[in-house]
């Protein structure tokens, strides 16, 4: 059954809601990792809920001149339009007035949401009829997708990529450097006005799908999700754009395969279980990679110290230091060196006593700042270096000749 | 209005909702100054799966279970934010919108698979619950509130949400000293000795047990409302926290009763016969306040910032 929904095989239906939420996932993920990447991802929230009033002054307004209350892109327009009202309220408070942003945020998101409620319940009240359909924008509703609906959604989504391709370099710049953006003589804050009009975009768009409440997700999930795996920002779009798509397929493709899945929740949630992979995965960000190089350290620590107290002829006490040089044969069961332990335990000492000297010598100054008790001095300095180095050291003093 | 018809069924609703707009607006001074406004916009997110994950496990209705599920998904959620936010080194904002979007959703999720057609559970209610149904329906007139008979028939929202709200106001009393220098100085509250990590917690928690209760009753829109637009506003009316404090007690009762009457009322004046969700348009109320505040306030521009800046 899920393999028939993964292969489009499912229905009319079920396939313009996989497309669909594949461009929409796309698109939201692209345009979401500039929001992430300059650290205002929650404003996707205050935009999100905004869009309600506007879906039902414009579904009010359709009803009033005689049409249907349910036409998608006269509603789409109504929640655009108020969206922007509130993403300018929201710039117009971070900015002329004292409130920080996430108050800002949260006061346009309930004000508008509670308004849009107003509305909702005025509406309820008209006696209209028909007006079931709004109810399915908080949370999404792709049961009634028609074929108009779903090439709106893809000439929304391919629309907002084009946009994205275009500006996405002041975008970078000003999510970066917002400064440097400025000096340069970009106007950074018409770019993120457009940035958010791309978000406010998306989320329009995405209303049908998943609904103004988690269109939020789409927007933030993929963009942290594909942080994980690259340090540079065309990878980070590229690959959000990826999860994004995916989780929009795959999530249409399991709610098509069983009764009772909405979309837009399992969208979601599968856009969670990429991040979930990811922030343990992941080869560099990881908790898995942090845990393995915390490991690799602790041992090369141990080792280390471990040889320094041997070749001083300590003994040693420390469970996990023995046990990692006897893994590493460089002791017995007993405690005692090998001959490769003493070995390597003469050189360890002697390195250390050749970096003391570096570290004294005012010459090496730059050299002795990479000193951190585990780096090779072979790794830095070259071979006659460390010969003059040895030359200062000595034989072995005490004895006569 | 007579006392007949309006101590039955607007005194309770009012009361509920008054209560509710000030048990958030108290921790939500903090929480604004404290750049943290957004923590009762999650809460108020991860409120609908616990109330789930409650109903689901005991199979009714019940309130206190419903009350425990509803703050073990708000600690949960807490929980999570912090450690996703460690562990894979993302900035709040991100990792809060990870985590609440996340939970909202599998939320939902799992009331659509439950059936609930049954029993009165739906995300809907959960948005902006039911004040109006809130009526006390054992009351006859003013007399009623000397009547131990009929004051045993008050809907269980009211002794709650007033229980919440002199628990917000104890918290906020007792713990007024540190709170406030924690709040504005956190590097010297700790010098001083205040264990501010535990502080933060707790005025976390608190928020979180006010919006569980005020959800209870109310619904979450008005909770994040709550939290954040009476304080707001009173931000940018004075500089000094106590008197802060106080205005946003008096904008979050105006924004209450104004809202209240006019959801209630408004629409009857205006000629239509029904009234408008009244957690709505509280919301609406203290937005505008909120406005007029952002527009008027005396102190509404950051210090030493100029204004044709």
């Amino acid at each position: 059954m899920l393999w028939d929904a993964l292969t489009l095989q499912l229905g009319y239906n079920a396939t313009l809601v996989a497309i669909g939420a594949t461009l929409l996932g796309v698109s939201a993920g692209v345009t979401g990792t500039f929001l992430f990447l300059r650290k205002r991802a929650l404003v996707s929230d205050a935009i999100s809920h905004a869009t309600l009033p506007g879906v039902c002054i414009a579904f009010m307004v359709l009803v009033a001149l005689g049409g249907d209350g349910r036409n998608l892109p006269g509603l789409l327009v109504g929640s655009a339009i108020s969206a922007w009202v509130g993403l300018l309220c929201m710039n117009w408070l971070t900015r002329r007035t004292r409130l920080a942003e996430d108050a800002a945020i949260g006061a346009v998101l309930s004000v508008f949401f509670g308004f849009g409620i107003v509305l909702l319940t005025v509406i309820q009240t008209m006696g209209v009829g028909r007006q079931a359909g709004l109810e399915g924008f908080l949370l999404g509703s792709t049961a009634g997708m028609l074929w108009a609906d779903a090439v709106i959604i893809a000439l929304g989504g391919a629309l907002t990529l084009a946009l994205v391709l275009i500006i996405r370099r002041p975008m970078t710049l000003v999510a970066f450097d917002p400064e440097y953006a400025a000096a340069r003589g970009l106007p950074v804050h018409r770019i993120d006005l457009a940035m958010m009009g791309l978000v406010m975009a998306v989320t329009v768009v995405g209303l049908k799908i998943v609904g103004l409440i988690l269109i939020v997700a789409l927007l933030i999930i993929p963009a942290v999700t594909a942080r994980f795996w690259s340090d540079r920002s065309e990878r980070v779009v590229l690959l959000a754009g990826l999860a994004g798509g995916l989780a929009g397929y795959i999530g249409a493709a399991i709610s098509a395969s069983a009764p009772n899945l909405p979309t837009g929740p399992i969208i979601v949630l599968v856009s969670f279980a990429f991040f979930l992979a990811s922030l343990f995965f992941a080869p560099m960000r990881g908790v898995l990679a942090a845990v393995l190089r915390h490991l690799r350290f602790q041992r090369r620590v141990h080792i280390r110290q471990g040889l320094l107290a041997l070749a001083q002829g300590q003994k040693i006490y420390e469970p996990l230091t023995l046990r990692l040089l006897r893994r590493a044969g460089l002791v017995r069961a007993d405690g005692v060196a090998t001959d490769t332990g003493k070995a390597r335990a003469a050189k360890a000492l002697r390195d250390e006593k050749r970096w003391e000297i570096v570290r004294a010598d005012q010459a090496h100054e730059a050299t002795a700042a990479l000193y951190d008790g585990l780096r090779d001095i072979e790794t830095v300095l070259t071979r006659d270096q460390i010969d003059e180095i040895d030359r200062q050291i000595g034989g072995p003093q005490g004895i006569p000749a | 209005m007579s006392g007949e018809e309006f101590v039955p069924l607007s005194l309770t609703p009012l009361l509920i909702g008054t209560c509710a707009a000030i048990a958030c607006a108290l921790p939500g001074n903090f929480l604004v100054l404290r750049k943290q406004a957004l923590i009762g916009d999650a809460i108020s997110h991860v409120v609908l799966p616990g109330i789930v994950v409650a109903f689901l496990l005991t199979g009714a209705i019940s309130t206190w279970p419903m009350m425990l599920g509803a703050a073990g998904a708000a600690v949960l959620a807490v929980v999570l934010i912090e450690a996703i936010r460690r562990l894979g080194q993302i900035e709040p904002g991100a990792a809060m919108g990870v985590v609440f979007t996340t939970m909202f959703a599998a939320g939902v999720l799992l009331l659509e698979q439950t059936d609930t057609s049954t029993v009165h559970l739906d995300v809907e209610h959960a948005l902006y619950g039911n004040l109006e149904s809130l009526i006390w329906l054992d009351a006859t007139g003013w007399s009623s509130l000397l009547d131990a008979q009929a004051l045993a028939g008050l809907p269980p929202e009211l002794p709650r949400i007033a229980l919440t709200l002199v628990g917000v106001t104890l918290f906020t009393w007792l713990f007024w000293r540190p709170l406030k220098i924690s709040t504005f100085d956190e590097g010297f509250a700790r010098t001083i000795g205040i264990r501010t990590g535990f502080l933060g917690m707790a005025l976390v928690i608190t928020a979180a047990i006010a919006a569980v209760a005020a959800f209870d009753a109310v619904g979450s829109i008005i909770v994040i409302a709550m939290f954040i637009c009476p304080p707001a506003a009173a931000r940018m009316l004075t500089n000094r926290l106590e008197a802060q404090i106080g205005w946003s007690v008096v904008i979050a009762i105006t924004s209450a009763v104004t809202g209240y009457v006019l959801a209630g009322y408004g629409p009857l004046w205006l000629g239509a016969a029904d009234a408008v969700s009244a957690a709505g348009m509280i919301a609406t109320m203290s937005g505008l306040i909120l406005a007029l505040a952002a527009m008027f306030g005396p102190c509404r521009t950051r210090v030493g910032v100029q204004t044709s800046a």
